[in-house]
């Protein structure tokens, strides 16, 4: 039996990688200098939904919530053996946490359908909640297996996987339609090839080409999208108006949580003694732990 | 006035019939909360012959324990689990739920939030009760539900000011473990379960746990190590000096990430929180996500090349230096002394 698998992505700020520039003066994050990534979790999810077409057959789809300009992940996703992408985009979209985030992704999956494996990053490193995927799939009412650490087996309906638990590990036999969230451990993300850049570096969303056309006089939109669609370049993009939504549920309006204050993180000056790092000052830094009733 | 008091819950976890230390944490703070709330605590218990356990959790001051007990719950799995929390919350309405930020915690609590639509915070560090003016609005007595956010940047204050009922989680170790002298005269409910065909779609065929060696909680003496250790081979002096002065080992995330040490040694917000006499922080800059896991500790000696690495914000002892000097010398001090 082959599958057929849709991969959840996200573009995420490169918290990892916080560099001076991005701290304001105040002590708070400047986003706009904040680089994006492929949240790393998430790309591991996509080599294992590319494995399991590789080595039963099916195929691969991405969809990501995001800015435009996360269309820029999508391409990756291409590069990387993807069949097709989706971007879901909208302002309305905006401010979503985790609850109004899975009622989006679990409409733009039901217009996806029929599929037979849902995957996932077991979090995003920009909120590290881990909360999506099991949102999503109770909202499609489909089982989930979290943590997952590698596919053991697949035979007809049913899929083994192995999965992290506290203190070690089980097998889990799922049997599909199914979301796995994945961590990083379960895969080596394949490298984008060469031959799929130069096929893909030109895959377009209907936003990117209205500014093609915007900045060509030359050149419509139909005709534009007409002709990536048939060269497999054209990226669709789901707004709220092709998704089966209630509006009341999506972006900040549809998110019960809300972020009621922001303190950046100020460090009280504390009374602390600098000890010389040579040998004598780690012969009086023992003394004082001897006086501290620590050692001795 | 509402004349329903207001409940607290915590679902407690059991593994192999025993219960993970961070649910008795969170009876414990959810103890104060419903105090603030001058309401009552419950827990929330599945699994299968399980009565002794619940019987201890009236110690933690759960008033009453909602029970469903069935041969086929004896494992976590997350459709029958799921499903029943889901029923008790839709039907009980708490005004707070709390679960271990555990792999089963975070399996479970998204998929309750999701069906009952309520608002979720993953790994808080720190839960308070308080009026509060959202948009102009008064909102008496809301969830605060705190935790660094942003790469650890800042910390942010969540509140779910229009959720019937408010669902956190929070990792092992944040909140302190106070058992009560005199357990509470509580009672058990039982709650009926009926197996259903969908319960079996996900099915454990294998189920390997080993008890944790490390118990990070319980060392009195810490040595860590972050990203600033440099290399795996660097790492492994920490080891040494852990074994000479009686302390056991831990890493932060990025040390962590970058495979210096596994993930069960972590310390910090996705971590464990520890609160041991002596932290020694080698080679960790400080961020605030760390710092949540290990500031309460007695002493903390900081070793950091970098002389403003924010570690030092919180140190008793501060040794700008390069760690792979440091360590050594520090060793052969101690040596000298106490050898």
């Amino acid at each position: 039996m082959s599958y057929h698998s849709v991969v959840m992505v996200k573009q995420v700020p490169d918290t990892a990688n916080i560099s001076g520039q991005v701290m304001k003066p105040d002590g708070t994050v400047n986003r706009s200098k904040l680089p994006t990534v492929f949240n790393p979790e998430d790309k591991v999810a996509l080599e294992l939904a590319l494995q399991l077409r590789d080595r039963y057959g099916g195929t691969v789809r991405v969809v990501t919530m995001g800015p435009l300009k996360a269309s820029d992940l999508l391409r990756d996703c291409l590069y990387m053996g993807a069949d097709e992408a989706f971007l879901i985009s909208d302002r309305r979209f905006a401010g979503a946490d985790t609850l109004a985030t899975s009622y989006v992704l679990a409409a733009a999956l039901r217009k996806l359908q029929p599929f037979d494996i849902v995957f996932a990053g077991r979090q995003a490193i920009d909120g590290d909640t881990a909360q999506v995927g099991p949102q999503t799939a109770e909202k499609l009412g489909l089982p989930q297996i979290t943590y997952a650490e590698g596919i053991l087996d697949a035979a007809g309906p049913k899929i083994r996987i192995r999965r992290k638990i506290d203190q070690g590990f089980e097998v889990l036999e799922g049997t599909l339609p199914l979301l796995v969230t994945v961590v990083k451990d379960a895969a080596a993300p394949r490298p984008c090839r060469a031959k799929r850049v130069m096929a893909f570096k030109n895959a377009r969303t209907l936003l990117e080409l209205e500014k093609m056309a915007e900045a060509n006089s030359l050149l419509y939109v139909d005709q534009l999208k007409e002709e990536y669609v048939s060269k497999g370049l054209f990226i669709e993009t789901m707004t709220a108006d092709d998704l089966d939504v209630d509006l009341a549920r999506c972006g900040l309006a549809g998110s019960p949580t809300k972020v009621h204050k922001i303190d950046s993180v100020i460090l009280g000056a504390n009374e602390h003694e600098t000890i010389p790092a040579n040998k004598e000052g780690m012969y009086a830094l023992i003394d004082k732990l001897m006086d501290d009733h620590i050692f001795g | 006035m509402n004349e329903k008091k207001q409940q607290v819950w915590v679902f407690v976890e059991q593994r192999d019939g025993q219960p993970a230390d961070v649910s008795l944490e969170l009876l414990s703070k959810g103890r104060k909360l419903a105090e603030n709330l001058r309401g009552e605590l419950k827990a929330v218990l599945i699994g299968h012959d399980v009565g002794d356990l619940a019987k201890e959790l009236f110690r933690y001051g759960a008033s009453e324990v909602l029970l469903a007990d069935h041969p086929s719950l004896r494992h976590y799995n997350t459709l029958p689990y799921s499903r029943i929390v889901s029923e008790l919350v839709d039907q009980h309405q708490p005004r707070i739920v709390l679960f271990g930020a555990s792999f089963v915690g975070r399996d479970l609590a998204p998929r309750v939030a999701s069906h009952t639509q309520s608002g979720l915070t993953a790994d808080c560090t720190d839960l308070q009760i308080a009026d509060v003016t959202y948009l102009r609005k008064d909102y008496a007595e809301l969830l605060l539900q705190i935790r660094p956010a942003f790469g650890g940047n800042i910390i942010a204050t969540i509140i779910c000011p229009d959720s019937p009922v408010q669902m956190a989680t929070v990792r092992e170790g944040v909140m302190e473990k106070i058992p009560l002298a005199e357990p509470v005269a509580g009672h058990i409910a039982p709650i009926p379960y009926t197996p259903e065909d969908c319960d079996e779609l996900v099915r454990i065929i294998e189920r390997h746990r080993e008890e944790n060696k490390v118990d990070l909680k319980a060392a009195p003496i810490i040595v860590s190590g972050g990203y600033g250790m440099g290399n795996f081979q660097n790492f492994q002096i920490l080891y040494d000096l852990a074994h000479l002065i009686g302390g056991e080992v831990a890493g932060t995330r990025a040390a962590v990430d970058a495979g210096f040490i596994d993930h069960n040694r972590q310390v910090g917000q996705t971590g464990v929180t520890v609160r041991p006499k002596l932290y020694i922080a080698c080679g960790i800059s400080g961020a605030i996500q760390h710092r949540a896991g290990m500031q309460d500790a007695n002493k903390i000696i900081a070793i950091n090349s970098d002389p403003d690495a924010p570690i030092f914000g919180i140190c008793h002892y501060r040794i700008v230096g390069d760690v792979m000097e440091v360590i050594p010398m520090l060793i052969d001090a101690y040596k000298h002394k106490l050898k």
